[in-house]
């Protein structure tokens, strides 16, 4: 285990220039999440059209596990479908818990290597824990 | 062990057998001290013996293992009562931590006290043990918290602290050391005047009784609480320290048995002090196990102890900010601080050097560290901190250095 495992080039380039970073016009959906162990948080916002996820962003303060994680997701939802999205969420858990994502998950898959570092697992799922959230039908119109 | 002037590393390391590990194949540097410290053999061995030779319950059994276990458990109690400069035992209240002693005083004292418009005067630098039961506190019975102003470097702001303090100020609550900044707080002089104006103070001392030889009469605090797990001693052991006539006047905050003086269906009297504030079987094993890692701490010479933190700390400071990039908090050079450094560094977030540094087998501590607000105040959501003990050497800062170097040039060649 090296650190090299862990910060893939592809996770820092992400990290110093996160995609998608910022606030969303037209946002149908926008989720807040902190966590509260280690102060990181996220803003995530979607746009949501015809059950389609047209545009995401993301704004938030964590370390570059976390954030390019968001920069990642937010890239791998745009276009999706929700059924789509929840596929991609639940290969992406799989992925975190060091199991075979069975899809592609492109530049995501740089992200296995967290599944070695335990403690850092929570950062990675942080933006994907606000996805989540804001599918959920009670917490916004994303989820309908 | 002799007492000797100063810390000698090396032969105190051998009493440690956590520290002769290895990780991720490196030697353990282990820097989150003010987090939990390691345990010394003969802690480990006061457990051991408990438990193999007279565990038993206190205060009731009427057989030998029984008469042992009670007095064991009540020389603990005087050990530390001395260790801390108390009158006498039964102003000690053993807890499971600085967290159960600050609610404590603040479910039984705080809330028969309190009035609504009464004042609790805090500092912004609290960990959130020393703020959220006086948050629930205050909301139960319409009492308002204050936070006295610090000055750029993480002191209290004098000044404002005096023009806090009035007549509606019934508690301050303060922490002797922060877990953050490194800020010695003057207790002393801030009992002096919470006094004259009819205030009672609460002294948050999880850092500061494992390093500062801390004399709870000197100081003359009404309340003080710490933790046995950052001094040596096991976790689930915590001390209350009250003033005697202060702990007669409250109610119990537990209830049950152990606490008892008589009962009928209908009530209860209460025990005589201290036992009236411990209900139910406590840690016994904890507590003799505390009293050991006082003796230890004693044995090596409480200044002795304190100089070596300080003289490290001191060291970190001047070495980290030779890194570039690096930023330190809390008290300059010149200015006594606990055994600990909280950074950040550009470009790096405090996560991202903590797993770099836990590569190289040193462990520090990142994130807000249970003080939020206090971050909020510094403008940073997260730090990170190395924080030192008896068994830490220089050379081990300088690893850490090393290994900041080596975090800045792995980031560095990326991020430019």
């Amino acid at each position: 285990m090296s650190l090299d495992d862990l910060y893939r080039e592809i996770i820092l380039d992400h990290y110093r220039q996160p995609h998608n970073f910022g606030s969303l016009a037209g946002a149908t959906a926008t989720t807040h999440l902190k966590n509260p162990s280690c102060g990181d948080e996220i803003d995530l916002e979607l746009r949501v059209n015809n059950g389609r996820i047209e545009a995401a962003a993301f704004r938030g303060q964590g370390c570059s596990i976390s954030q390019a994680s968001a920069s990642m997701m937010t890239d791998a939802i745009r276009g999706k479908t929700i059924p789509e999205v929840r596929e991609i969420l639940a290969a992406f858990r799989r992925l975190m818990h060091g199991n075979d994502p069975q899809m592609d998950l492109g530049d995501l898959e740089a992200l296995a290597g967290v599944a070695r570092f335990p403690v850092r697992i929570k950062c990675a799922l942080l933006p994907w824990e606000a996805l989540e959230k804001s599918l959920r039908p009670a917490d916004g119109p994303a989820g309908k | 062990m002799p007492k000797t002037s100063e810390i000698d590393v090396a032969s105190i390391r051998a009493d440690f057998p956590i520290l002769a590990q290895k990780v991720h194949g490196r030697p353990l540097v282990y820097f989150d001290n003010a987090a939990t410290t390691q345990k010394p053999r003969v802690v480990i061995e006061a457990l051991r013996e408990y438990y193999e030779e007279y565990n038993s319950n206190v205060h009731r059994g009427l057989h030998a293992l029984a008469e042992k276990a009670t007095e064991r458990y009540e020389a603990a109690r005087e050990v530390v009562a001395r260790f801390i400069g108390a009158p006498g035992p039964g102003s000690i209240i053993f807890v499971r931590n600085t967290t159960e002693a600050i609610n404590l005083v603040a479910y039984t004292w705080a809330r028969k006290t309190l009035r609504p418009g009464d004042e609790i005067l805090l500092t912004p630098m609290e960990h959130h043990s020393n703020l959220v039961p006086w948050q629930l506190a205050a909301r139960a019975t319409g009492a308002r918290l204050r936070f006295v102003d610090l000055l750029p470097d993480g002191q209290i702001d004098w000044n404002s602290f005096l023009r806090l303090l009035g007549p509606r100020t019934r508690l301050v609550a303060v922490t002797h050391i922060s877990n953050v900044l490194g800020t010695i707080n003057p207790i002393r002089a801030m009992a002096q005047v919470s006094h004259q104006q009819g205030a009672a103070i609460l002294v948050d001392a999880a850092q500061s009784v494992p390093h500062l030889p801390v004399n709870v009469s000197e100081l003359d605090c009404d309340f003080l609480a710490f933790s046995g797990h950052k001094m040596l001693g096991p976790t689930g052991i915590g001390v209350l320290y009250a003033k005697e006539e202060i702990l007669e006047s409250m109610e119990p905050f537990l209830s049950g048995g152990e606490m008892i003086g008589e009962v009928t269906l209908e009530s209860a009297t209460w025990r005589e002090l201290p036992w009236k504030f411990e209900a139910g079987t406590p840690n016994i094993a904890g507590a003799i196990a505390l009293a050991r890692a006082c003796q230890y701490l004693e044995d090596l010479g409480r200044e002795n102890v304190w100089q070596h933190g300080l003289r490290l700390a001191t060291y970190a400071l001047k070495r980290l900010q030779e890194v570039e990039g690096v930023h330190v908090y809390g008290p300059g050079p010149g200015t006594p601080r606990g055994a600990l450094v909280s950074f950040t560094m550009e470009g790096i977030h405090p996560h991202d050097i903590s797993t770099v540094l836990d590569q190289d087998g040193i462990a520090i501590r990142a994130g807000h560290h249970c003080a939020e607000p206090l971050h909020r105040w510094l403008g940073v959501p997260a730090t990170a901190r190395a924080s030192f003990y008896l068994y830490n050497s220089e050379a081990e800062v300088d690893q850490l250095i090393a290994s900041l170097q080596r975090a800045r040039e792995y980031f560095g060649h990326v991020l430019g």
